[in-house]
This record gives structure tokens, C-alpha cells and sequence, in this order.
């Protein structure tokens, strides 16, 4: 069982947390009318061995959504961080560079 | 029958006695024994037959490993089919039968199968399958009796009557074995303060020390450790517990038979419990097995493990044989050889190595033992136990060089080495790799950074190896762990890999049993070889070897080899199989626990829930939630109840508890940006006080959910979902707030259990109102909200109608539900109210044409609910773009429609549809979704979709079931059956 180092509620069971996939897709801005912009992002993803980034909210816990760094292969979880943190992050370095 | 229980010696309470029975017959033994060493001791040597040829089996080995000694435990509901009679700890009361035989297993009539052996070998089931007997009579009566032959115990189709827990457990260090090494290990972990959960499958701790000789030195050491970690509060115990399977972040899954020891558990406790520990590191110390060696009948009673021999001898005080025949190709076999000529045994050491270990063999000789060097075994003789056995010189290749001698003997112990019991890593999607110095599997250290090994399981080469590796293990900085002097030499030393003795063909000397419980000869696998299979993973598929409820404990690295041999490979080029959970058989029950039946998962209820019990609704579940489905009067079923509820809804007044419905708090400046981006429809114009209906669709362009959102004041919104897509709006919500939408100032939080909702419909239902709250609240336009009291508890109204009648939805604080709800039918009463159920409100919906859960299918977009025009095209929202896909556009998609039937039966839900005339072939022109006798038109009427729908407005289609295969003539119809102007709920 995959365990879950949420940064809010420490280590939890899998079974305490929902999957989304692929956290490194971004949803277009929602001004952009292209279908095939919002098809790559609605429907294409890789599906690699190895090292994934991706989605998981605690759903039976703070409700957070995740940004999980786990290995497809072995299972094992390289880091596990707060989704709004890190983009709020990303908009920060966007803001001042 | 030879085996007997000594007079004195052995680990066991001779103070007592135990009286068990097996197959009806009484069985002595002593607290401490397991039930295959009294049986053993009570000379009963055939304890079951064998899986395919019925061949008479006795007691193999001492533990888990056991292939061959298994029995059906207890009676009636409580029998166990398929138990170790090897680990099973001996209790008074015990009931056990030997397994596959008829009438039972010392007179097997079905051990005619042997005679058909040559034609049930290795991939017998998949030739026939496929081969010119396939589908003919003469193979199904074939099928039918060797399936019936076939097989181990006996399923039972009695419910259980024990219970089972199941519990979480956390530590620091797990410790798994408790053996010497594991023993070191939890010792020096505990002192240092950690969490320790130290666990032992056996009921004894001890492992392999409890097979020395008694009151040997290791025996003090054993109990002052034992002490010492009784004493430690940070170190829990956990004996009689498998640790059956690894899992992903250090979990593992164990079972301790708390009651497994008694006849039947006390009533007010778990049978077994299945702990899910979570460790932060473990220490597997959890030994070897002693692997067998391969000659003709060497499945016969009285063949066993050099070292169970020895187990029996010194834990049990049972001498298995009097005259021993002990066959090795290592150095592990001379300390049961000595402690059996000790103990007064006749004992012959064959030893397959052309050059003995000549201290040991000196000690042998001079006990009174005979060693025999470069000799191996050929074959036994005896069929209901062994009588003799032949024994021929060897080559270094295990070729026979001579003639074989018929010797007698009435015990043949055997030891090809060790196997470490390396499962549990495995299970980790670990490969071992083989020793070549050590001649067995060894796991690979630090792939596993939060996993090491102690002891045996690394072939640690003496007792002092494995005290020492346990310390460092479990923690210690240097080796600073008390010395033990090595009473025996623990592992295999100089083994000489040579399993199986064969003739000048190449082939063993009669059937040789790679795999005993699967009944898997060498011949097996050889013919397996002989048609292509090369691939371990191949080879056991389709031998099944290593396939049988021991998961080839004794069996894999023996077959492995046999294929290397054959392959002419090398064992490390062949490649091993890898083991899954569980490494022992679980008991499903102990995996259930408490989650069967209405426990299965949790339900949810309203808080009207028990006025809905003492008022004589029927429930229904809802997902995870239990509703009134309706509420019968005197012995109404419910079509009659359904259909007087839902009329006298349009009659009266009706009072609906819609606490289920989702409920979303959406607070803050940017709350309307929001829900302009969620909804299809615009929300910048809603003024506070107001409602409105709204659509959302997924990312993708499909319709995700619908309801009402209420503008509470100028930043605050109620929104509501539908009961089943409560959780998935909420965590849509929340996904687009934390990963696009962060800079929305909002928040968003379910408010579902906090508020309870009822909804009051019917053309009194404004009376009703008004006489519990007042004119000003019963003066509600539609689409409005306003607060108001219920008997001066605070409740919000809501206008607004799912029935298309006047109607109103009360919210109120769920504490409060019952009083307000209680209000409404005494204050209802002069206008006749009535509470009615779900079926009753499903009706009432379709008379409208209002889409829920059976139409919102995740495939059906907003045009396809004949709502295409409510999308505001000023504005982006989640799905805007892509719901343009020409697909999703296309005219000929099935479109929402009203059915009306033609008839006393209504449709089913889903039903396919086609047209009146024509062939009923291909996917048809559409479907039925929602179905229901209408008391409003007096005729069965149902929603679908259905393909072309404008042109067909007017025409007739035929409805078919084809699981109940009725077909109903429908007149196709706007959903809308019912006051299609709304007159009746804006009135
Ligand atoms: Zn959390």
C-alpha cells in the first residue's frame, strides 16, 4: 500500500486519498478557444515507467490537492507537496523574472 | 509403524494430557505439541492423499513449509480445509480428518488415479481442452470423476460463526521471526526505546533453538532474552502471527490466531486478527527451509526433512524412526544424525560428497552410526510406509556409478541444504540472486533501504552469525551482543549441489516427486522441457509446480534446478519465479473482518432517518445512503403506494426529505467568477435572495451534474448537487481552485451534513407554510429565498420545485430537522399532508421531464437534454469548448424524449429502442432511462433518448428488454408530459 506524506496531516494509507494523473498538464487559460488545445489537455498523457508527477487529493482527510512525485515502477514517493503551494510558487518566479 | 514417543526429552508439559481426535480416532498428546508430532507419536503415519494420484502422504517437515500433511480442522461450520497438521499447536477438543480420501485415508478407493498417471502428467488439462476428446461424452464423464478425484480439502458452504478483527499497528521496527537472530534483533532495538513489534508465527519463541537438544546452553540464553523483551514496554509480542504479506511504504499484513489454540473461541472474541502494520524499518529474520531431495517414492510416509526429524526428535521427544537412513550433500544432516543415535536410533549417514567432513563423520562413527561417503539415494520401497530404501554410488554429478543396495530402514531423513524464506521480499518485486558458495537463493541487501535481513535468511553461517547479525540489525553500533559457542553448525556448509540421483538415462529411479503437494514429477517436467517450454514462469504454469497452497516452498528451487540441468544452464541463468502475498494461507474471514453485510461499507442517513423508521417507511439505498422509498398504508405494496403518494402530491400536499442533496458553501469577491466558470449559464445577474438552476459539464464537454445555486448575500452562494454527485463537484471544485483558478479570492466548503433540506409540494403546500411561518414567507415569488422560523427554529425557504408543483424546499440546521419536519405534518394535517418517498418523487420528475441520475449518465451532453440553448455563449466555462466537438453536435444524436406507453406494462429501464416497423438488429435508435406509472396522464410513461428525436416526435417505437424480453409499443412525446407551461408550480 502506498503511503502518502500529506504536508498537511503527515502519513496516511492510500486508500485515504483519490488519484487524478498527470499533474504536469496545465489547464489552458480559459480565453483560449482552440479545440486542440483543451483536447492535449483534457486527453493526452503519457504513460511513462518510471518517474510521474502527479495528482492526488486527500479526500478522506484535509481535502487537499497534491502534487506526488512517485516512481510508476517501484512505487516509490519522491515528494508529496501542496498543489496550491507550488503553483503558488510558479505564479510568484512568473511575477518577478 | 516405528515412530514413538520417547520417554522422556522434549519442549512439551508431560504433566498434562491433551485428547484430540483424528478421523475419529483418539489422539494423546501434551500441551506444546502440534498436532502432527502427536499424530506421529501415535504411529499414525497416513495423515491425507495426494492431489491428483491419491498416493497415501505422512508428516514431511515440522512447519509451514509442510506439503504433505494436511487435514480438515474442526466440524461443521468451523471446519478449516487445508491445515497444516505441522503448525498446528495441539489443544483439547481438537477434531481433524485427513483430506482426498474415501472412505478415508488409509483405504483411498480413488488411489486408482495413481494407474492413470501417465495420462494426468504436466499439462494434462490444457491437451485435453484442446484435444479430439474436447465437448465428447466420454470426456465430460472423464472431467466430471477426475475432478471429483482431484483436489485437497473441502470447502464449506456454512456461514462462519467466529468473528474477526482487524486492527492498525505502527512501529519503529518490525522484527519478523523470532528466532535467534530475530530474537537479537527486537532485544536490541527494544533497549534503545523503540517501538518493536516482534512476531512469530509459532506459538513458542525460540525458532530454530527449540530444536537443539534441551538444556542445551542456547536454552538459558532463550529464556533471559524472552525475559528481558517481556519486560520491555516498548516491544509487543506477537506470537501465533504470520506476517503473510509485504506491501508498498512498509506495510505488511499479519494475522495472529488469537483463538486458533482453543476448540471454539470465547463468544465475545475475534478468532483471529488481521493487523496492517506500518514499520518504519523491518528486520527479516525469518530462516530457512530445508530443501528435499528427489528420488524415486520419495513422497512416501516416513521420508522427511533431516531437520524435522531432529525437531521431533528434541521439541517434541518423538523419535520418528528407529532405523534411519539420513541422505545429504551437506554438512546439516550430522546433528540430527548424532542426536538420533544419541536418542538410540540405528542411524546410516549417505553422504552424496565423495569426501566427508571428517570430524563429523568420526563423531558419527564413533556414536555408533555408519557414514557412507558418495553415495546418494535412489529410491524407497514401501507403499503405505517406507520399508527400505536403495541406495548406489555417486558421481560428482549425482550420475550413478554402481549398484544400487537394498537396504532396510523405516525412516529416511533427507537434506539437500537451505532454502532461505526469503517470501516477504520478494513479494517486493525483489529477484534474489543465487550463491554459489552457499548453493541457495540469497536476497540482495539495501535494495530495500527500510528492510534487512538476520540470520538464516542470509545464510548466516552459526548461531553466534545470526545473534550478531540481529544485533546490527536492530540497531547496535558494533557487534556488542553476548558470544554464543556454536553448539552445531547452523547452516549448510560445504553443500554439494546434487539433488537427485540418476540412472544412466539420465532419468531418477522411479516417480520422483519434485512438487509433493501438486503431485509434479521429474517425468513432469522433463516432458514439460521436451515440448518447448523453457521459462520458469512457463514451465510452472504449466506444471503447476510450485502452484499448490505452499507456494513451492520445498519445491522451487528443486524443479529450477531439474530445468537447468535439462536447459544445461547454470541455476542463476534459469531464473526464479516470484512469490506473492500470502506467503502462509490466510483465512478470507480474518481479511473481512467486521466489513461483510450491512457493514460492507458505511451507510449514510439523513437526520430524519428515524422519524422516517417510526412512521413506517420502507428504505431504500441511494449510493451510500439509506432514503424512505416509500411509506405504505396497512399492506399497500409499493407500486400501490408509490402511485397514491405521488397523486396526492398533485392533489394536497406532499413532505419530501432531500437532506441527501449535496450542499456547497461558495463564499467570497470572486464567488460569482466562479460559478460563471462552472455553470453553462450566466450568474453575474442574480440578485441576493434569488435562485437559479444551473448545468455544469466535465473538462471534456459532458454534463458533470445540475441543481439549484441560492444567492444568500452579496458573497455568499448555497449551491446544491445532485445526491450522487456531491463528492465529485466538490472535488472538481477544488481541483480547478487549487491548480488554475488560485487566484480567485473564494472558498468553497460542504456544507451537505451540516444542513438538512424537506421539500413541502403540492397546491397546499403555501397554506401549510403560511400557517408555520407567517404570510411573508408563504408571499414567496419563485425562484426566491427568504429566512423564516419553524415553530422559532431558523430555517431558510427556498422557492423552487423538482415536482412542478407549488412548491418550497426547507433547509434547517440538521439538529433541527426533526422538529421542523414534525412541525410541517402536525401544522399540515387540516390539509391532509402526507410524507412520500423517493419512488413517489422519481414519478413526479418524469412527469416533468426532469433529468437526474439515470439521464445525467456521463455520456449525454447539454443538447442531448434539450437544454443546448441555456449555454451562455458570452462567457467561457469549464467544457465550453470542447462541447463544440462536431460529435457532440451532431444533429442524429440521441436526444432526451418522453415515451408514452401503450398498455398495462410499462417499459424497463434500459430498454433499447427501435423503430415500430422494421429489424430489431444493431444498437437500436435509443434507450430508456427512467420509467413510471404517471397518476397524472394514467398511463405508463417514461424518459429516454432517442436518435433523429425532433422528426419523431408523434411516431411510435417499440421498447425492448431483452434480459426480460418483453417489447412495449411507445408514442414518442416532449419529456415534458406534464403542465408543460409550469402554471402549476409558479402559481
Ligand atoms: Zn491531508
Amino acid at each position: 500500500m502506498i503511503r502518502l506524506d500529506c504536508p498537511v496531516c503527515g502519513h496516511r494509507d492510500e486508500t485515504e486519498f483519490a488519484y487524478l494523473g498527470d499533474a504536469t498538464v496545465r489547464r489552458p487559460d480559459p480565453s483560449i478557444t482552440d479545440p486542440g488545445t483543451w483536447a492535449d489537455f483534457v486527453f493526452l498523457r503519457d504513460n511513462p515507467r518510471g518517474a510521474h508527477c502527479e495528482y492526488w487529493q486527500h479526500v478522506m482527510g484535509c481535502r487537499e490537492w497534491l502534487i506526488v512525485n512517485r516512481n510508476t515502477a517501484t512505487h516509490q514517493i519522491d515528494s508529496c507537496q501542496l498543489a496550491r503551494s507550488v503553483f503558488a510558487g510558479e505564479a510568484t518566479m512568473a511575477a518577478s523574472s | 509403524m516405528t515412530a514413538r514417543r520417547l520417554a522422556k526429552g522434549g519442549r512439551i508439559d508431560r504433566s498434562r494430557m491433551i485428547s484430540m481426535q483424528f478421523d475419529g480416532r483418539r489422539i494423546a498428546a501434551h500441551p506444546g505439541d502440534t498436532l502432527a508430532s502427536a499424530l506421529l507419536a501415535a504411529g499414525e503415519m497416513i495423515i491425507a492423499r495426494s492431489f491428483k494420484y491419491h498416493r497415501p502422504r505422512g508428516v514431511f517437515s515440522a512447519g509451514t513449509e509442510e506439503p504433505n500433511a494436511l487435514i480438515t480442522l474442526g466440524e461443521g461450520a468451523r471446519s478449516e480445509p487445508n491445515t497444516r497438521a505441522t503448525t498446528l499447536e495441539a489443544f483439547d477438543g481438537l477434531v481433524a480428518r485427513g483430506q482426498n480420501g474415501w472412505p478415508n485415508v488409509r483405504h483411498d478407493l480413488s488411489a486408482i488415479n495413481g494407474a492413470l498417471s501417465p495420462f494426468i502428467g504436466a499439462g494434462f488439462y490444457y491437451k485435453t481442452f484442446i484435444g479430439p476428446f474436447r465437448g465428447t461424452a466420454f470426456w465430460m464423464f472423464c472431467e466430471r470423476y477426475i475432478r471429483k478425484a482431484a483436489g485437497m480439502g473441502r470447502a464449506i458452504t456454512l456461514s462462519d460463526p467466529d468473528s474477526y478483527d482487524k486492527t492498525n499497528a505502527f512501529c519503529d521496527v518490525l522484527v519478523i521471526g523470532a528466532g535467534p537472530a530475530g530474537l537479537s534483533a527486537a532485544l536490541t532495538a527494544g533497549r534503545q526505546g523503540l517501538r518493536v513489534i516482534l512476531a512469530e508465527q509459532d506459538f513458542a519463541l525460540g525458532g530454530a533453538l527449540l530444536s537443539a537438544p534441551p538444556d542445551a546452553a542456547t536454552d538459558a540464553w532463550l529464556s533471559t532474552t524472552a525475559d528481558e523483551l517481556h519486560s520491555l514496554p516498548n516491544v509487543t509480542i506477537l506470537a501465533r502471527t504470520t506476517v503473510f504479506g509485504a506491501y508498498d511504504g512498509n506495510v505488511f499484513g499479519a494475522v495472529q490466531r488469537q483463538w486458533d489454540h482453543v476448540a471454539q473461541p470465547p463468544s465475545d472474541e475475534a478468532r483471529q486478527c488481521y493487523l496492517k502494520i506500518r514499520a518504519k524499518r523491518t528486520v527479516l529474520a525469518t530462516g530457512a527451509f530445508e530443501r528435499p531431495l528427489v528420488f524415486g517414492n520419495n513422497d512416501r510416509p516416513g521420508v522427511m526433512l533431516a531437520s524435522a526429524v531432529r525437531t521431533y526428535l528434541n521439541r517434541y521427544g518423538v523419535l520418528a524412526g528407529q532405523n534411519v537412513l539420513i541422505a545429504t550433500n551437506n554438512d546439516s544432516a550430522y546433528a540430527t544424525a548424532l542426536d538420533l543415535v544419541r536418542a538410540g536410533a540405528q542411524v546410516t549417514l549417505c553422504d552424496a560428497r565423495a569426501s566427508v567432513p571428517q570430524p563429523l563423520a568420526n563423531e558419527l562413527t564413533s556414536a555408533g552410526g555408519v557414514c557412507l561417503s558418495g553415495h546418494g539415494i535412489a529410491s524407497a520401497h514401501g507403499h503405505r510406509h517406507i520399508t527400505a530404501a536403495s541406495v548406489v554410488p555417486v558421481d560428482r554429478n549425482g550420475r550413478a556409478t554402481g549398484v544400487t543396495v537394498r537396504l532396510r530402514f523405516d525412516l529416511i531423513a533427507v537434506s539437500g541444504g537451505w532454502a532461505p524464506a526469503l517470501q516477504l521480499w520478494s513479494q517486493r518485486q525483489m529477484k534474489p540472486v543465487y550463491d554459489t558458495e552457499n548453493g541457495c537463493f540469497l536476497p540482495v541487501p539495501d535494495l530495500l533501504p527500510d528492510m534487512c535481513f538476520a540470520g538464516s535468511v542470509i545464510a548466516a553461517p552459526g548461531l553466534s552469525d545470526a545473534i550478531i547479525q540481529g544485533a546490527l540489525a536492530g540497531g547496535a553500533s558494533t557487534s556488542q551482543t553476548a558470544h554464543l559457542a556454536d553448539t552445531a553448525p547452523h547452516w549448510a556448509r560445504d553443500l554439494h549441489p546434487l539433488w537427485c540421483v540418476m540412472n544412466a538415462q539420465d532419468k531418477p529411479f522411479g516417480k520422483a516427486f519434485v512438487d509433493m503437494q501438486h503431485d509434479v514429477t521429474v517425468r513432469d517436467l522433463d516432458q514439460a522441457h521436451d515440448e518447448g517450454y523453457v521459462s520458469v514462469e512457463h514451465l510452472k504454469r504449466y506444471t503447476t509446480t510450485g502452484m499448490a497452497t505452499d507456494q513451492g516452498k520445498l519445491s522451487n528451487v528443486n524443479a529450477l534446478a531439474r530445468m537447468a540441468q535439462l536447459s544445461e544452464k547454470s541455476l542463476p541463468e534459469t531464473g526464479t519465479t516470484t512469490f506473492r502475498p500470502p506467503v502462509t494461507p490466510v483465512t478470507i474471514g480474518a481479511l473481512v473482518g467486521h466489513d461483510s453485510g450491512e457493514h460492507f461499507h458505511a451507510t449514510r442517513l439523513t437526520p430524519l432517518q428515524d422519524w422516517h423508521l417510526r412512521n413506517g417507511a420502507v428504505m431504500t439505498q441511494a449510493g451510500p445512503w439509506l432514503r424512505p422509498w416509500y411509506y405504505p398504508i396497512g399492506d399497500e405494496t409499493l407500486d400501490q403506494a408509490y402511485r397514491r403518494e405521488a397523486a396526492h402530491v398533485r392533489r394536497a400536499v406532499g413532505l419530501v426529505d432531500v437532506s441527501t442533496l449535496g450542499k456547497i458553501m461558495v463564499q467570497g469577491p470572486d464567488a460569482a467568477n466562479l460559478l460563471n466558470l462552472l455553470y453553462v449559464n450566466g450568474w453575474s445577474t442574480l440578485k441576493p435572495g434569488k435562485l437559479r438552476y444551473g448545468v455544469m459539464l466535465r473538462e471534456d464537454g459532458i454534463v458533470l451534474d445540475d441543481g439549484a445555486t441560492a444567492r444568500l448575500s452579496e458573497y455568499d452562494y448555497l449551491m446544491s448537487t445532485t445526491t450522487s454527485g456531491a463528492g465529485r463537484v466538490m472535488s472538481h471544485i477544488e481541483h480547478l481552485l487549487a491548480t488554475s483558478l488560485y487566484d480567485l479570492r473564494v472558498r468553497v466548503t460542504s456544507v451537505s451534513d451540516q444542513w438538512a433540506a424537506m421539500a413541502l409540494a403540492g397546491p397546499a403546500s403555501r397554506d401549510v407554510l403560511r400557517a408555520v411561518s407567517g404570510d411573508f414567507a408563504a408571499a414567496l415569488s419563485p425562484n426566491s429565498l427568504t429566512d423564516a422560523q419553524v415553530e422559532g427554529v431558523a430555517v431558510r425557504v427556498h422557492r423552487m420545485s423538482f415536482s412542478g408543483e407549488l412548491a418550497y424546499e426547507i433547509y434547517v440546521r440538521s439538529e433541527d430537522a426533526e422538529d421542523v419536519w414534525a412541525a410541517l405534518i402536525t401544522a399540515g394535517a387540516p390539509h391532509d399532508i402526507a410524507p412520500y418517498g423517493t419512488e413517489a418523487m422519481g414519478t413526479l420528475r418524469i412527469e416533468k421531464g426532469h433529468v437526474a441520475g439515470p439521464e445525467l449518465d456521463g455520456r449525454a451532453t447539454l443538447r442531448d437534454m434539450g437544454m443546448g440553448r441555456m449555454a451562455s455563449s458570452r462567457k467561457p466555462f469549464v467544457g465550453s469548448v470542447l462541447a463544440q466537438r462536431p460529435d457532440l453536435q451532431d444533429p442524429d444524436r440521441p436526444m432526451l424524449v418522453g415515451l408514452e406507453i401503450d398498455g398495462p406494462i410499462g417499459a424497463k429501464a434500459g430498454a433499447i429502442l427501435f423503430a415500430a416497423d422494421g429489424k430489431t438488429e444493431g444498437n437500436g435508435l435509443g434507450w430508456v432511462t427512467s420509467t413510471t406509472w404517471s397518476p397524472a396522464l394514467e398511463r405508463f410513461i417514461a424518459l429516454g433518448y432517442l436518435g433523429g428525436a425532433p422528426e419523431r416526435i408523434g411516431s411510435t417505437v417499440r421498447a425492448i428488454d431483452f434480459l426480460g424480453e418483453s417489447t412495449v409499443m411507445a408514442r414518442v412525446v416532449s419529456p415534458q408530459f406534464f403542465d408543460p407551461e409550469g402554471e402549476r408550480q409558479n402559481a
